[in-house]
């Protein structure tokens, strides 16, 4: 009696509870898509950071001028129509008719330009078109004009750039704010909308179909084409433990991870129930810093070169054999428009003999070389630790000091001697676009002067980049391209480790994951 | 003002010493571990200049001292900051965090209570016993078996093979009280199973010390029943064993990164290592002095529970 006394209430309390809280039924549940991004994101400002979620963020938000099919190719977006003239020092633009950003109001001229001013100081094709004399100006709400001083042959490779920076278009008044701190305001012309209410840094953000996104007529082609959303909501859920994600796509509470991380790779490619493919390629690379001793010295770099196994290194990395090239002889991305092995010949096998003897030519004495080791990255880590035995067995006195990623970054921009928070090597690597030509790739694209960490500098790595940018005729450019890279095997800005690719994965049921290209360009999924 | 009130607001008034001193001791340390929030934010191609330019805008190259004036000025009007990553009030991100943490940590308080005292009090109850022997044996398993490892055990079995409960992530209760209720059952029981083990233990040996009291012995050669017994006995235990409830509830709700983080839970620990690894420190800080201050006021609330258990206890 007593215990009936007690039970009733409790189940009709709990009966209630979960009728008050029943959720949504079926029909009324908008076709969400949930996604584990590759990292959370921090920052909302797509020119303030060069993270890569921030640029795959904005790219789902906002909108471009031009955009590359999956041939890496330049194709018009937000534009209409363009002209050049015939000295190429004019080209004029227009924009499509119905552009309206999300709160509204019509995308227009001085919206570009404004966008495009803010571009211009951060982006390096932006600050090469401002040497070039670019100007950027409004001629009416639809159509507005770049002037230059001098032909410049990466405009519309410029506007179409995929990463570091993307010419993401904004409403005037937010482009127009100081760049000292990130834009905090999200207002885009893209396929989505950003759900601020039920953003949870560390745990969730949420995006729903733009209702006024315009898109354009042709099919989805790479990131160019029509991006009419074929879902209604997108959530990227963030999973910070690779065992959670990949149970949690297995027991279909997701639908796509990202990047599946490298021990999980075959599992997942064995699974019938889950699609893989590769997303995009990375390259990992050493930097030496070149302001202090023995790295000043380019036979030093060459050195370390010469002793540098690629294989052992994405080996190290968990890549399986069929996502990551064994050796690859560019620095430009194996498989990309720019690939060339010019210069390369004497790299294809470690040659321990002769690094030793221009090690010994440098002048090296035996002093301390610290190299920073993240411990908080695993790739990152044993990419370390592979390219720091070469360089213990050149002889190299080598101090490998243990660090979190976020330590290491704060390191590396410090010019000090070693002894004084200074170091002398670390590893990093990047994805294809911020690698694959003489001014996308971050370290050979860095002209005297710049302030990467590394500090490189080869005068005669300038001027031949600055012909490549102002070459039009394909033949000249391949010309100057192969000069280039025979330049950057001599100097090495940087030092290519290994290229490798991304993996992603979905669930069965996703459609249409083959046309994900470069990027997370979700809005080609359906489910 | 009574006696106890006067004991209570002497105890709400010592607050304020303590999170001065984790205030000054956060600040410091923080500040002065390496590592730099604006190399973070710049990102990996970012340029040295960049680092510098933002720093600066950050107000980062400041003196250190003026830095914890501002903070502590802020922080007196109640302002805990923003943080310098997401531009959001960091009051609402512990807000956002606090509902997963406290469900986790009642749960899993609850569940614990509810299994490891009966279990406590039975072990003690037949002390060498088989029942002593299997409780003792699954007390030292609970406790010395990784909780992640338990974890991913969990999420294979009863997630991937069986689909009963979600592998990850945190479903609020205004989605349903059963969505709620199954995104918090593997992660509550994981959890649990420390907690089981520490307080079966506590419960066991303080029940058997009490057992060997005398008036139990006379209360035995009385005549009266196990269960009356056992009811004086527990009593007069339950000190310790609250006080072991409290520190849990109270390391609980200062969050637990493990388990948040093998099933995803978006709670306070997550936060803070979050904030860590990026460097945020206006996160850092903020939910560090509220996990402070929770602690000291959970103490606070176990202290006056004495009184409930043992009526000589007065403050």
């Amino acid at each position: 009696m007593v215990r009936k006394r007690f039970i009733t209430p409790v189940v009709v309390a709990l009966a209630m509870a979960g009728m008050a809280f029943a959720p949504a039924s079926e029909a009324q549940q908008p076709k969400t898509l949930r996604m584990v991004p590759y990292a959370d994101l921090k920052i909302l400002d797509p020119m303030f950071t060069t993270s890569y979620v921030t640029r795959n963020f904005a790219y789902l938000v906002y909108d471009t001028l031009f955009a590359m099919d999956s041939k890496g190719q330049p194709q018009p977006q937000m534009v209409d129509k363009w002209d050049v003239s015939d000295d190429k020092k004019t080209w004029t633009f227009k924009l499509r008719p119905g552009l309206k950003f999300s709160d509204g109001s019509p995308v227009k001229s001085n919206d570009v330009v404004a966008s495009l001013k803010r571009w211009q100081t951060k982006d390096n094709i932006g600050q090469a078109m401002t040497r070039a004399g670019g100007k950027w100006d409004v001629v009416d709400d639809e159509t507005f004009k770049l002037t230059l001083e001098q032909p410049f042959g990466l405009v519309l490779d410029g506007l179409a750039k995929v990463s570091s920076y993307p010419a993401f278009i904004m409403p005037e008044r937010l482009a127009n704010q100081p760049g000292g701190k990130p834009l905090n305001e999200v207002i885009g012309s893209g396929p989505f909308v950003f759900k601020r209410d039920e953003w949870v840094p560390g745990n969730k953000v949420v995006f729903e179909r733009n209702p006024l996104y315009s898109p354009r007529s042709e099919p989805a082609d790479g990131l160019a084409g029509s991006k009419a959303p074929n879902v209604d909501r997108i959530e990227w859920v963030i999973l910070p433990d690779s065992n959670s994600s990949v149970a949690a796509l297995k027991g279909k509470e997701i639908d796509m991870i990202e990047q599946v991380p490298p021990d999980f790779i075959s599992v997942l490619q064995e699974d019938k129930s889950v699609n893989t493919g590769t997303l995009n390629r990375q390259q990992v690379y050493l930097v030496l810093n070149q302001a202090l001793p023995p790295f000043n010295n380019e036979k030093a770099r060459q050195a370390v070169a010469h002793m540098i196994d690629q294989n052992k290194v994405t080996a190290a990395m968990g890549y399986p054999d069929s996502i990551r090239v064994k050796y690859c002889d560019t620095f430009f991305i194996c498989g990309s428009p720019n690939a060339t092995s010019a210069g390369s010949e004497s790299f294809k096998q470690p040659n321990p003999e002769l690094a030793k003897k221009l090690l010994a030519e440098s002048g090296y004495k035996g002093e301390k070389i610290v190299m920073l080791l993240p411990t908080d990255v695993a790739y990152l880590n044993a990419a370390t630790l592979v390219a720091g035995q070469a360089m213990k067995d050149l002889g190299l006195n080598l101090d490998l000091q243990p660090m979190d990623w976020s330590t290491a970054t704060a390191r590396r921009a410090r010019k000090n001697p070693v002894d004084d928070g200074g170091w002398n090597a670390f590893v990093s690597s990047a994805a294809e676009f911020n690698v694959d030509s003489p001014i996308n790739n971050t370290y050979l694209g860095a002209a005297c002067g710049n302030s990467l960490p590394g500090w490189p500098c080869d005068a005669k790595l300038d001027e031949l980049r600055a012909q490549w940018i102002a070459a039009t005729d394909p033949a000249e450019r391949k010309r100057l391209l192969d000069a280039f890279q025979v330049e950057a095997y001599r100097t090495f800005p940087n030092i290519p480790l290994g290229q490798y690719s991304t993996v992603f994965a979905t669930q069965g049921g996703v459609k249409n994951a083959d046309k994900l290209w470069g990027l997370p360009n979700v809005w080609v999924l359906d489910k | 003002m009574g006696v106890e009130m006067e004991y209570v607001v002497r105890r709400i008034l010592a607050v304020i010493p303590v999170v001065v001193v984790v205030a000054v001791a956060v600040f410091m340390l923080i500040h002065l571990s390496p590592g730099d929030p604006a190399a973070l934010m710049a990102g990996d191609y970012a340029t040295t200049e960049d680092i510098a330019q933002l720093r600066e805008a950050l107000g980062l190259n400041e003196p250190l001292w003026r830095q914890f004036v501002l903070w502590a000025g802020r922080l007196f009007q109640g302002d805990l900051g923003t943080s310098i990553f997401t531009q959001t009030p960091v009051t609402t991100l512990i807000a956002q965090r606090l509902g997963p943490t406290v469900s986790i940590a009642l749960l899993t308080t609850l569940l614990s209570v509810i299994v490891a005292i009966p279990l406590g009090v039975l072990a003690a109850y037949r002390a060498g016993g088989l029942i002593d022997r299997a409780v003792m044996v699954f007390a030292v398993l609970a406790f010395s078996v990784p909780v992640f490892l338990v974890g991913y055990l969990f999420i294979y079995g009863f997630s991937v093979k069986l689909s009963w409960f979600p592998a990850q992530g945190y479903v609020s209760l205004s989605h349903g009280f059963i969505p709620w209720i199954k995104s918090l059952t593997l992660p509550c029981v994981n959890l649990a199973l420390v907690y089981i083990a520490l307080l079966t233990r506590m419960t066991r040996a303080t029940v058997l010390d009490v057992l060997h009291e005398d008036y139990i012995r006379t209360a035995r050669a009385k005549g009266l029943s196990v269960l009356p017994v056992l009811h004086h006995a527990l009593r007069n235990a339950a000190i310790p064993i609250a006080t072991t409830v409290g520190v849990g509830i109270a390391l609980m709700l200062g969050g637990v990164v493990v388990t948040e983080t093998v099933f995803a839970i978006p709670g306070i620990g997550r936060l803070v290592i979050d904030s860590v690894m990026h460097h945020d420190y206006p996160v850092i800080q903020g939910v560090l002095l509220i996990s402070a201050a929770t602690y000291v006021f959970i103490n606070l609330a176990i202290d006056l529970t004495y009184g409930l258990f043992d009526p000589r206890i007065r403050y």
